[in-house]
């Protein structure tokens, strides 16, 4: 604090002169646009939710406002339990297939001449200026009995009967990879580009071959980009529904599809939000399990 | 067999391409032998190659022609990790996901060395640069002069026969520069490893080596201990880069072994000095003396080389007073050691004062031109 505040016989002030003067008061003051953007746009909503997720269906779809908890215990029905399985099965390997396909892609955008680089980088956000639906419907097309796949592999002579690919669970799983790809590719390049070229020479130089240089420096020092993007894939792998929808036919249910089928479809609403509130407290967790073994504990990847 | 020389360089060119497209030979035919257990620096300005030089001892650079021996063995298209040589980064290059005991460990396992010798050559390492007790620290944590201890721990835990050092105190302030060089100066005595230096900074070089080569445009100007560098450059470049010097421009009137007589047409004499580099008679020559080498006096001396001059400036600096004459319309600087008090200051101090100089002709060098 400054002199002035703390000299005897300073001038007297009123409340709001000694409101103004409080450095509580101030930081509150100073923060409280992000406050009330995160109250009305995410505690709100939550909070509304959660009451939703304990209030009972009425006979015509409406809301009733009767206590009912029993929204949570017809979750552990077991084909909403294996759907939830499922669902966090597919958002798994979705993340796992992206860090594999998108690894080796972001290190050599990474490596790439500078020059190279944003033009490279600039191909990898080229798909985002195409409505995602469409993208889905160009994968149908190319995914169905006698499309483009199947005409090309018969051309060649790989396969002679269709593959019937589209419709099954391996077509959501091709259009999920396809979807979050970026998501992943692009923190992967942002810490795989920090690292010096100078760490891999010194590593070299003490007489670490490349591939052990690649283990013990450039893949430590990416956990982070790994870990952003596996929140930027993983939690909207598990809540989308379109793609499940449109390329697994009626045959791949996720989490997803069942929250907006309670919504849209059965009315259901506070069991939709119940489906909701397990599903958040479910992806916020394994996150925080996730970015705390991968984050705090560095033995984990040499 | 170890050689002679810890590290040759053998008619080396490193010729790289510029992003216009055009050819550009970062290191342009450099032959140097290093010493056994000498201190070797590299000196020159940004550009002149030797950095390049020592990442083609380091093996991160492969030569266009030529070749790089090591230990008497040539070393050609030889990857870095299977070089006997340890390098410390101007940037340091610590692995800043590991502690500074598993920085300086890194070495060690690669060798495959066991857990308990790893533990002893770490700790050994690290009292070796006075960092024992902070194994446990990451780099971040630790301030830049000791991240640069922990940069020459983790080079010289694996005992390399030469260790290469490119700029490594660049970074840090003055008064800890002094410091580490002295510091590492004293290291390489006591371990005996050659050290390769690279800096741009002469006081630097001078303090630390046993010799040094000076580098500009790819080349060795010249090779030798510090002494001669700098009392016996021979050439404008290396007297210009090294220390400080007056320059004249002037012709070769006599020759007579290494002592010349060379025409000043600025001043319409005639000086006496010693050549350095290769001259005949009537050749166009650069004369160069040392602003602390001329002598400055009140009246004119009994000489050979002695002129008239006025005082157009003088700054007393402590130790010394930095008198500017104009001689003959030649502005000549002149280094004074204050050994008296200044209190009373000569009258030769004053600025358009008279005073005679004398440039005593075994400091007054006559180089070639360039």
């Amino acid at each position: 604090m400054s002199a002035q505040d703390t000299a005897p016989g300073a001038r007297r002030i009123g409340l709001l002169g000694r409101l103004r003067e409080s450095r509580v008061f101030q930081g509150l003051a100073l923060i409280s646009p992000a406050n009330g953007y995160l109250f009305f746009f995410v505690v709100l909503p939550l909070v509304m939710v959660v009451i939703l997720s304990f209030l009972s269906r009425g006979a015509y779809g409406n809301v009733e406002y009767r206590f009912n908890p029993s929204n949570y215990t017809r979750l552990l029905d077991p084909v909403y339990a294996r759907i939830l399985v499922y669902s966090l099965g597919v958002g798994f390997g979705t993340t796992v297939i992206t860090i594999l396909i998108g690894y080796p892609l972001a290190y050599y955008i990474a490596r790439s001449p500078a020059r190279q680089r944003s033009t490279l980088l600039f191909l990898i956000l080229v798909p985002f200026w195409t409505n995602f639906v469409i993208r889905i419907y160009a994968w149908i097309m190319i995914l169905r009995g006698g499309g483009l796949l199947d005409s090309f592999l018969q051309w060649v002579g790989i396969t002679h009967q269709p593959l019937g690919l589209l419709y099954t669970p391996t077509a959501v799983m091709i259009g999920m990879v396809y979807e979050f790809l970026p998501f992943m590719v692009l923190p992967l390049y942002t810490s795989l580009e920090k690292i010096e070229e100078a760490l891999l020479e010194a590593a070299a130089d003490l007489g670490a071959p490349p591939w052990r240089a690649f283990l013990r420096v450039t893949l430590p020092l990416s956990v982070p980009g790994m870990i952003a993007g596996t929140i930027l894939v993983f939690i909207p792998a598990m809540g989308m529904f379109v793609l499940p929808d449109l390329m697994g036919g009626a045959k791949v249910l996720l989490i997803g599809n069942v929250i907006r089928n309670q919504f849209l479809t059965a009315r259901d609403w506070p069991f939709g939000a119940a489906a909701s509130m397990i599903l958040m407290i479910m992806t916020l967790l394994l996150t925080l399990y996730y970015t705390r073994r991968a984050g705090f504990s560095e033995d984990l990847l040499v | 067999m170890p050689g002679e020389y810890a590290v040759e360089l053998r008619d080396v060119v490193k010729r790289f391409i510029t992003p216009e497209g055009r050819d550009l030979d970062a290191v342009n035919h450099v032959t140097m032998q290093i010493r056994n257990g000498e201190f070797f620096s590299m000196l020159g300005p940004s550009g002149c190659g030797k950095t390049t030089s020592l990442r083609l001892i380091a093996g991160f650079e492969w030569p266009t022609s030529g070749d790089v021996c090591i230990d008497g063995v040539p070393q050609g298209h030889r990857p870095p990790f299977l070089r006997p040589v340890n390098t410390v980064f101007q940037s340091y290059a610590l692995f800043q996901h590991m502690t500074v005991y598993q920085n300086v460990a890194f070495g060690l396992e690669m060798e495959g060395a066991s857990k308990d010798e790893i533990r002893k050559r770490v700790g050994r390492s690290l009292e070796m640069v006075q960092l024992t007790g902070m194994d446990r620290r990451h780099p971040k944590q630790l301030s830049g002069g000791q991240q640069q201890r922990v940069a020459v721990a983790r080079a010289l835990v694996k005992t390399p026969s030469v260790l290469l050092l490119d700029e490594p105190l660049g970074a840090l302030d003055l008064k800890l520069r002094k410091e580490m060089q002295l510091e590492l100066k004293a290291l390489q005595q006591q371990l005996g490893i050659t050290f390769v230096y690279v800096t741009h900074d002469q006081e630097e070089a001078l303090t630390m080596s046993d010799r040094i080569a000076v580098m500009n445009q790819g080349k060795v100007l010249q090779m030798g201990p510090a002494v001669e560098i700098y009392e016996r450059p021979t050439s404008r470049f290396v007297a210009a880069f090294i220390g400080e010097a007056n320059f004249l421009d002037g012709r070769v009137k006599s020759l007579k072994g290494e002592n010349a007589v060379v025409t000043i047409p600025a001043w319409g004499t005639d000086l006496a000095g010693l050549t350095t580099a290769d001259v005949r008679e009537g050749d166009d020559v650069a004369v160069s003396i040392r602003p602390e080498k001329v002598r400055l006096t009140d009246a004119p001396e009994a000489a050979e080389n002695c002129l008239e001059g006025i005082v157009s400036t003088s700054t007393y600096i402590g130790s010394d007073t930095h008198v500017y004459l104009d001689v003959r319309g030649q502005r000549v600087k002149v280094w004074e050691q204050n050994r008296t008090s200044r209190l009373d200051p000569r009258s030769v101090y004053r600025a358009g004062a008279k005073a005679w100089i004398t440039l005593p002709p075994e400091n007054t060098l006559i180089l070639a031109k360039e």
